[in-house]
């Protein structure tokens, strides 16, 4: 452990040295994973005081993934909400989605730490995307871990995977989903920690993932509020955000926290409905337990056992949430509203239609929270309010589902 | 920091005074079926096994290899509860043998910390092995075991630092977990190199005894295990028995002859 005192202060005041956020975060880990995430957390800290490590991160987030995204000012689809809801654009992101900034800020503190391999879980195949595009960029080998049933699911982001240089390993344990490929990337882990870097995919897992993914990502939120004052001269009433694992809800909200004026809204995939227990709510529809590596939010029976999550996005469909989050909530700095698969899906249709823009599921969700509260906040201001959404991906990955759910797709 | 006499502690004693280390085999619970388990885990004790130790199964048990993992996954897809668990450890505790329990955190959380350390010592219990709980999260586990009286094993792994390894066996009662290659749980073909290293930096800081598992599967690995530890930990390559095999009677009479081999092994030191 090499943090002494001289060790820099940590940018933002949570979590504490332990990595826990109130009762919520910590590590559960085993004993073997401690020294390498006590390396990690070390390296975190150095490198977010180190001027060097930031304006490095900083260039790579301008001239390679092409940020700041634009603030846009969505017009037609405003009309339609009633209220003035401008687009955080992290769609327009290489590689397609706020994930960019996390991978890109963990390749560096891998190469930092001096090592050669990073290990990714993936879902829907984003994360894994853009983990196989830092590591081809950084020359580091890449393996990702996908459950088998998303390998079938996703066939043409594990070929993605595979032209940049990535082993996809098909995992076939649990439920093969997002969870068990978490479970044997930690398994990985565990067997080859010290030439390997986890490089996880969400602000959860032990102490200090979600941290040190919140601060990769946090640029969102301080890009997006001071393009709000500058369009509009003001801070926004509310800024909104899809919560999955919840990085990119993090990553917008974290530059307003300290604004007590402006609203924040995670919005869960509430899949069929939070009472049909079809969902991946974990706020809303789960309870206080320990999965991967952290205290927090949970879909579980009532001996603890994960239950399965669902959501028509790939994306949210995990049976947990970063422990940040489930701080806020706690705390009730933020709100979080479940969004149901047919609300998502509408919202999807609207902003297509109203804006051109086809937006990842995943955002959709957040489009539909920021549709369903806008009137109650409208009523509630007695004005029309400025509403920031995270438009936290683009919808290119998800054609063909929502081409089988409008059921537009030509039959062969 | 063992105020109390532990039956585990008791059993360590005596394979000190014989000069040879205990036997202690890992079967989750309800598996393949809850009396199924039980009878496998009689069968262990019947053959040489010293002390039993009870995996609660879990859904996403991270430092498991495939064998146990598979296993699990069959203990719950047959409904097994956290409750069948403490049934389990009271049948097979009835054996005279010592039953240890290990589990992953989030079901005794879940149960009740304190709930389940009372439940767990009415059923004659020694204590817990805890894989994904360090002694820096387990307040609650620290009083509950201290009120219950009940043993706790931390694990510890050669990447531990002088600093946790004396940390970690300075919370510990009972004995020491030490792992005995960086990995997950499943027999290898050859024994660690680190773990003699690993016990001899435990026995720096403790005078607890150290067990030591992942990847022992034969007698002749046991002995040689034995020949530096207090404990040699079999887990998977028992479990294989039961998993490879074609009816009960084979999986029994296959679990009987390792275990015996295993048992001859751990009577032997190779030191």
């Amino acid at each position: 452990m090499s943090a002494d005192a001289t060790d820099i202060e940590v940018p933002a005041q949570f979590p504490d040295a332990a990595g826990h956020f109130g009762t919520f975060g910590g590590r559960f880990v085993p004993e073997a994973l401690v020294a390498a995430l006590d390396e990690l957390a070390s390296a975190h800290r150095a490198a977010m005081a180190d001027e060097s490590f930031r304006t490095e991160f900083a260039e790579l987030l301008r001239d390679y993934a092409g940020t700041p995204s634009l603030l846009y000012e969505a017009r037609r689809f405003s009309a339609r909400a009633g209220a003035r809801v401008l687009l955080k654009r992290e769609d327009l992101n290489h590689t397609g989605a706020h994930k960019v900034r996390n991978v890109l800020g963990q390749a560096l503190l891998t190469r930092r730490m001096g090592k050669r391999r990073v290990i990714a879980e993936t879902g829907a195949g984003q994360h894994g995307v853009a983990t196989a595009t830092a590591a081809a960029l950084f020359d580091l080998e890449c393996v990702v871990y996908m459950g088998q049933v998303d390998t079938e699911r996703q066939a043409l982001n594990v070929a993605r995977m595979r032209m940049l240089g990535a082993t996809v390993v098909p995992v076939t344990t649990g439920s093969r989903t997002l969870k068990d490929a978490m479970n044997e990337a930690m398994r990985d882990w565990v067997a080859n920690v010290d030439e390997t870097h986890y490089l996880i995919g969400t602000a959860a897992g032990p102490h200090p993932f979600p941290a040190l993914v919140r601060d990769f990502v946090r640029g969102i939120g301080e890009e997006a509020r001071a393009q709000c004052l500058d369009l509009t001269g003001a801070l926004p009433d509310a800024v909104t955000a899809c919560v999955g694992g919840g990085s990119n809800a993090l990553g917008i909200f974290h530059a307003f926290t300290d604004d007590p004026q402006v609203r924040l809204y995670g919005f869960e995939a509430g899949g069929a409905g939070v009472d049909t227990g079809r969902h991946a709510a974990s706020i809303t529809g789960g309870s206080t337990g320990v999965l991967h590596g952290t205290r927090t939010f949970v879909l579980q029976d009532a001996d603890g056992q994960t239950q399965e999550s669902h959501s028509i996005s790939a994306g949210l469909d995990y049976p947990g949430v970063g422990p940040e989050h489930a701080w806020l909530h706690d705390t009730g700095r933020a709100t979080y509203q479940p969004v149901t698969d047919d609300e998502a899906m509408a919202a999807f249709e609207l902003l297509c239609r109203t804006e051109g823009i086809i937006p990842a599921i995943e955002s959709a969700h957040a489009l539909a929270g920021t549709l369903a509260i806008a009137p109650k906040l409208a009523a509630e201001l007695g004005r029309q309010p400025t509403i920031v959404v995270n438009l936290s991906g683009r919808g290119d990955k998800d054609v063909h589902t929502a081409g089988e759910y409008f059921g537009i797709l030509d039959k062969e | 920091m063992s105020e109390r006499t532990s039956r585990i502690g008791v059993a360590f004693d005596k394979a000190r005074a014989d000069g040879r280390a205990l036997l202690v085999g890992c079967m989750p619970a309800g598996f393949p079926t809850v009396e199924g388990s039980i009878a496998a885990m009689k069968a262990m004790v019947a053959a040489g096994v010293d002390v039993i130790e009870v995996e609660i199964p879990y859904s996403d048990p991270v430092m498991d290899g495939p064998v146990i993992q598979r296993a699990s996954d069959i203990a719950l897809a047959g409904g097994v509860r956290t409750r069948d668990t403490l049934r389990i450890v009271e049948a097979v505790a009835a054996t005279g043998a010592p039953v240890v329990t290990m589990t992953y955190w989030n079901p005794i959380e879940r149960y009740g910390v304190d709930a389940f350390a009372r439940d767990l010592a009415a059923a004659g219990g020694t204590g817990l092995i805890t894989p994904d709980l360090i002694p820096e999260e387990a307040g609650e586990w620290l009083a509950a075991s201290d009120a219950h009286g009940l043993d706790r094993t931390f694990l510890v792994a050669p990447s531990s630092t002088d600093e946790r390894l004396a940390m970690t066996a300075a919370h510990c009662r009972g004995f020491v977990y030490a792992t005995a290659i960086m990995g997950v749980t499943g027999a290898r073909s050859q024994t660690s190199q680190a773990a003699p290293v690993l016990v001899s930096r435990v026995r720096e800081v403790t005078d607890l005894p150290v067990g030591v598992g992942l990847g022992v599967g034969t007698g002749a690995q046991a002995a040689t295990v034995a020949g530096y530890a207090d404990a040699v930990i079999v887990g998977s390559a028992l479990i294989r028995c039961l998993l490879d095999a074609p009816d009960e009677a084979a999986a029994l009479t296959a679990l009987r002859t390792l275990s015996a081999e295993l048992s001859e092994g751990v009577h032997h030191p190779i030191r």
